[in-house]
Parts: C-alpha cells; structure tokens; sequence
C-alpha cells in the first residue's frame, strides 16, 4: 500500500478500526469464492473417483466412461454454439439499434424489454419452446429436409413434434440473447464520442463510423458478453431436459430429426431421481466435465478479451 | 417435496416429540412406549410422525392415502419424500425411514441388508399401488386399435415404421391405416413404467424384442420426453406417435387394446389388479414378503398384462412399539377398500382385489415390536 499524503516518513499511517474490518471482510470474501470453488472442484473429483476408476460395463450403457460421457459432451457443445451463432449478432444488432439508431423514448423501452427477457425463469422458457415454438418450427424443419436435406445437419426423418437439437439451440439463444446485448450496449455507449464524432467529421456514414470506430472498440466487451452467454447455454438445464428428444446412440449431425445427443446437466436432471450407487458416480463424472468445460470456455474468452484490449483503442 | 397431513398434537406434545425422535435417529433407539401398545390396525387413536421415501410412482396415491388417513388418524403425520424406489430403498435399509415405496422387489443384496436392519423375522412387501399402463397412440381417423404382443414390440424396436405395415393390418382387418411413419414416443428419464414395459415385452414379445428390460429405455433413435407429461404431449403434438403412460394419465389420446392369448384386452383398472392377482408370489422369501412374479406372458381372458405395481416394504418387527403401531395401522387403512378408493381417486390406480387384500392384512397383523 502506498501513501501519498505528506505525513512524517517515520510515522506509521493511522489505521482505525472501520479500516481493519473492512479490509478484513473485503479479504475473508475474496478467500471465500475461492474456497467455495475449491470444494465444488474436490467434491466433484473425489464422488467421480469410483466412476472413473470402474471397469467399462459397469458404467450405464456397458460401453465405459468415455463412451458415455462423450456424447453428452458433443450435445452440450452442439446446443451451445447454436445458441452463440444464432444470438451472438442478434445481440449486436439490438444493442446497436438501441444505442445509436432508436429514438431516445423507444430506446430506452427496449432497452428495458430486452433485460426483462432475462428475468423468466429456464422452466417458462422449457413450457413456451415445447407448447408454442417446437410444433410451428416442424413445417420449416419439413421445408428445409426437403431442400437441404443433403446437408448432413438437416438429414431426415423429421421429427414431427419438433423437438430438436435445432429447437434448443434456438430456445438457448433467446435465453442468452439479454445478457450478451446488455454487455454489448454497455460498451458501445461506452465509446468515446471524440471517436465517433472525429468519424461523422470525416464524412463517415452512421453506418461506416459504426464499422470504424464502435466496432473495433467494443469488441472485446462483445466477445466477453457471448462468453458469460455461452456459460449460460452450457450449463442450462431445465429448459433442454423437457424440450430436447435426446435418444440418439451416439454423435450426430442431424439438428432436426428426433434422434439427438443429451446435454450434460440435462441428462443429469433426467437420471439423478431414479439413480443409485455407481450410475450416480458416473453422472457426477459427467458434471466434472461439464465444470473442466466451462473453465476451459471463461478460460479462453478471458485470453481472447486480453489479446483484443492490446487493439481496441480501449487504452 | 414433502407431504403431510395437519398435525393437531398439542395435546400429545410429549408423545409427538418421542415420536420425532425416534424417527430421526431410527434404528438406534430403543424405547418403548407401553402406553400406546396395541396391535396393529385396531381402529384406536394414535399420534406421532410417520416417514417413508421411495418411489415416485405412487407419489399421487400416497398423497390420497395421506388425505384419507388424516381423518382417520388426526394425530399422525405421514411424510412421504417421492426420491425414487432406488433411494427410497437404500434410505429405508440405512435405517432413515420407517417404510420404502419401491417400483421393484428387493434384491439378494438387498435382502441381506434387510435382515440387518430388520432382525430375524425380515420385512413385509405389499404390492399395494397397481397402475395399468396403457399404449396412447395420435392417429387421425382411427378409434381402435389392436396390438398383439409381436407388432408392438416391431413398432418400439423400429422394425415396423409405417401404419399401414401389414403386421398392424393384420392385427386391424377394419381399420382404414394411412400411410404415415410411427413415431414412437419413450421416456428420457429412467423410470419404473419403461422398466415394467420392457419388462413386459422381454415377457410377452419373443424373437421380437432383442433388448433386455431395463429402466432406461433401450432402443436409440425414437422421440424422448421428460416423465408421463412429456410423453403425453409429445404423443399428442405429432400425429402418427405412439407411446406408453398410465393410464390415468392418457387423455384424450386413443389407448390401444393389447393382445392376450387369443383376444384383445382394453386396459382397465379390473384387468390389471386380475393380472397381478393371478401372479405368483416370489419363493424362497420371507414369510410376510408377498413380492410377486407378474405374469406378463399370461393368456388369461381378461387379464392386461402391461402393469406397473408398486410395493410397500417394511419390517415385520420394528424395534419400537410406536412405530410398529403406526406401521401397521397406516398400512392396514392404505390396503382397505377405503384406501385403495382414495389411491384410485387421487391417482387413477388400480384398486386391490379382496384376495390381496386379505394377505396383506395377514402381514399387516404379523407386524410387531422387539420385545
């Protein structure tokens, strides 16, 4: 700590007691998260243990861990990045709009809307995308088998309730689509206004000062928004246990047929209830690597965010 | 989620407060109660905390056995915690709970725990909650349907794929089958009714069903949706499904007669305690342990074999008098006619026939103190 005031060298800063317990709790709470996460990380470890050191057949399935696991993990993924390819420029284009385009009135109304999407719970979510979403989806879904269908992604037979990896991924993105826009508007309202008005002076279309000067500077902040997005969309359960068909044997490509790959914690809220002794191992060995996932995921979007920053104009 | 009838106990505070804690530590403790020494079932008040966990199935039953029992035995309260028969066995063998719901029979394994947490004389299980399963189908223009055992294990399995597949023509010589694909619908989650199905088909289907029963569903590929709900809305979002739930689950969905010897059997709550009735009890088990062998494979004319049941187990010998008392008396009204009506009215089950009835309450009656 250093002091900059013009006390004596010789004499010790003053330290009252307000100072000492509010460093004290400042510090006891940074220690606490880290030991909260050191226990989530020994408990997940230590329960998976008999999982993974069990032979092959006595994993649910007979085909061993890997063969178990895997597919769940290629699910998660799958439904994951759909949801961060389909919201990802949604969320830019919203917050763009609200940010630069919309009316000051209606800006801030939409603002308002679009956070409020995050405030319904995952279940809501689950009932509109099997009730209301997945039936209106099933002739488009017949649309695109019949004029796509070469494309492994969109092989047939089409599911006729509309169930799908596809139909997740969608759910997902409208779940993802407030946090990754509120990031997304609190950074561009952020770029300076020198930037954007030496742009305009330059005779830089709205359009062309959006491309030159917000862009580049809120894109780590965007990139940051879909990171924390993607967590979301990993880690979603509810929403994906009652809306996604997850039968299929192994990996597949198929996003609109019945037969798909199950996520992680879906699969885990699906088989916990009727689960005993070793099968109850193997799905917290699954949760293991669903929190090695999404470590790897907050991981990299933090060295992506920080190569960006060099670039941004941010500094 | 927990469920309990109201508690009006200020008067037997003292009683009440043994009771609780006798529930909470189980097994260990010793205490007897002479006080309230009775025989099971004997009509007389009684007050304290009864707790059971296990399967889930008869989570809606037990919700009307608690209902009514709560004016018979204002005083007592049952807990009942839906964990799953797998939990709720492990639970009741630890010593946690005074009683398990379990979809399945205990195993050897299992057994051999028991006799540790029962002493000598073992445990009771009552196959008290039986819930016909039937096979819901969304098919525009066709009322009735008739499965033999053989195409409703080609239609699950995949193997028969489209409606008008002879296999199902043949089954229906009157009815006019469209042209579309099946889609079969199953259950995402484990659960005891895809046990008892599979079971079922293992039983009743041959060279046509190669898998084996099991509690997740087998065959990779068809719709799955989360728990009875999610099938039934699946069924009914996509026309040409099919599926199995309870069937006081299903609706206005069609429900498919099933094929029994020569003749077809619609599934009715007569039908299916007929079936469990006309089983044989397991050999080789304890003198009060009435677990039964379904006869899934029966050819008997009026028998609906695609049942799921749903025991009651306990120790036929509790260390304690209270929870012997209440025990017993819980069970005694969950096997009368009154209790199976409540089951039947809140869940749509099953209710017992009189044959069962009798042995249960032979068990019942059986159930004692350690002395």
């Amino acid at each position: 700590m250093t002091s900059t005031t013009s006390a004596p060298p010789a004499q010790q800063p003053k330290s009252r007691p307000g100072d000492r317990i509010f460093a004290g709790t400042a510090k006891g709470a940074g220690i606490l998260i880290l030991v909260i996460l050191a226990g989530v990380a020994v408990f997940l470890i230590s329960e998976s243990v008999p999982a993974l050191t069990a032979s092959a057949d006595e994993i649910p399935g007979d085909g061993g861990l890997a063969s178990y696991i895997g597919p769940l993990i290629f699910g998660t993924l799958l439904s994951a990045v759909i949801a961060l390819l389909v919201a990802t420029p949604l969320a830019v284009a919203i917050a763009l709009f609200i940010t630069f385009y919309a009316p000051r009135k209606l800006a801030a109304g939409l603002g308002y809307v679009v956070d409020l999407l995050a405030a319904i719970p995952s279940i809501v979510y689950g009932f509109w995308g099997i009730f209301w979403l997945a039936p209106r989806l099933v002739p488009f879904y017949r649309w695109l088998e019949e004029n796509l269908g070469f494309i492994p992604f969109f092989a047939g037979p089409v599911s006729s309730t509309g169930r799908t990896m596809l139909t997740i991924g969608l759910v997902l993105a409208v779940m993802i689509l407030p946090i990754v826009s509120a990031i997304s508007r609190e950074v561009f309202s952020q770029v300076p206004t020198l930037h954007t008005e030496a742009a305009l002076a330059l005779g830089a279309t709205r359009w062309e000062m959006i491309k030159m000067a917000v862009i580049p500077y809120g894109k780590s902040g965007v990139i940051g928004g879909s990171m924390l997005g993607l967590g979301r969309a990993l880690g979603e359960t509810m929403a994906v246990a009652i809306i996604l068909s997850g039968s299929a044997a192994g990996i597949t490509w198929a996003l609109i047929s019945s037969a798909n790959p199950q996520t992680i914690a879906a699969n885990i809220a699906l088989q916990f209830p009727e689960s005993t002794g070793l099968a109850v191992n193997t799905l917290i060995a699954s949760g293991l690597a669903l929190f090695v996932i999404t470590l790897l995921v907050n991981m990299l979007a933090r060295w992506v965010v920080n190569r960006r920053s060099d670039f941004s104009g941010a500094n | 989620m927990k469920l309990s009838t109201t508690t009006r106990a200020a008067a037997v505070s003292a009683a009440l407060a043994a009771t609780l804690a006798l529930a909470a530590c189980g097994a260990s403790n010793e205490e007897t109660d002479p006080a309230t020494a009775a025989e099971g079932g004997s009509g007389e008040e009684l007050s304290g905390t009864l707790v059971g966990a296990g399967a889930s199935s008869q989570q809606a039953a037990m919700q009307g056995w608690t209902a009514g029992y709560s004016s018979v035995q204002p005083d007592v309260t049952v807990n009942y915690d839906p964990i799953g028969s797998g939990g709720g066995r492990e639970q009741f063998l630890a010593g946690g709970t005074d009683f398990a719901g379990s979809d399945a029979a205990l195993d050897e394994e299992e057994l051999a725990l028991a006799e540790e947490r029962c002493g000598e004389s073992g445990i009771f299980e009552l196959a008290n909650y039986i819930a016909p399963i039937a096979v819901v189908y969304n098919l525009e223009g066709v009322d009735e349907l008739n499965l033999s055992p053989e195409v409703l294990a080609g239609i699950f399995n995949q193997e028969i794929t489209t409606w008008n597949d002879p296999a199902i023509a043949a089954d229906n010589p009157d009815a006019t089958l469209p042209d579309l694909p099946i889609t079969p619908v199953n259950r995402s989650d484990e659960s005891g009714t895809t046990e008892n199905f599979t079971e079922y088909l293992v039983a009743a289907a041959g060279d046509a069903w190669p898998h084996e029963a099991s509690g997740d569903w087998p065959v990779s590929g068809g719709e799955a949706a989360q728990g009875t709900s999610g099938v039934v809305s699946a069924v009914g979002a996509g026309n040409g499904s099919i599926g199995y739930a309870d069937l006081s689950q299903a609706g206005d969905l069609g429900v498919a007669n099933i094929g029994v010897g020569e003749e077809f059997v619609e599934p009715t709550a007569e039908a299916a305690a007929a079936v469990v009735e006309n089983s044989e009890t397991l050999e080789g088990r304890g003198e009060y342990d009435f677990a039964i062998e379904l006869a899934r494979d029966t050819t008997e004319s009026g028998n609906y074999p695609i049942v799921l049941i749903s025991y009651h187990v306990g120790c036929v010998e509790y260390e304690d008098q209270e929870t012997a008392d209440l025990v017993a008396d819980f069970m005694s009204y969950a096997v009368s006619e009154e209790g199976q009506q409540a089951a039947s009215d809140a869940a749509g089950s099953a209710p017992i026939s009189d044959n069962l009835r009798e042995q249960a309450q032979g068990a019942i009656d059986a159930i004692t103190a350690a002395g």
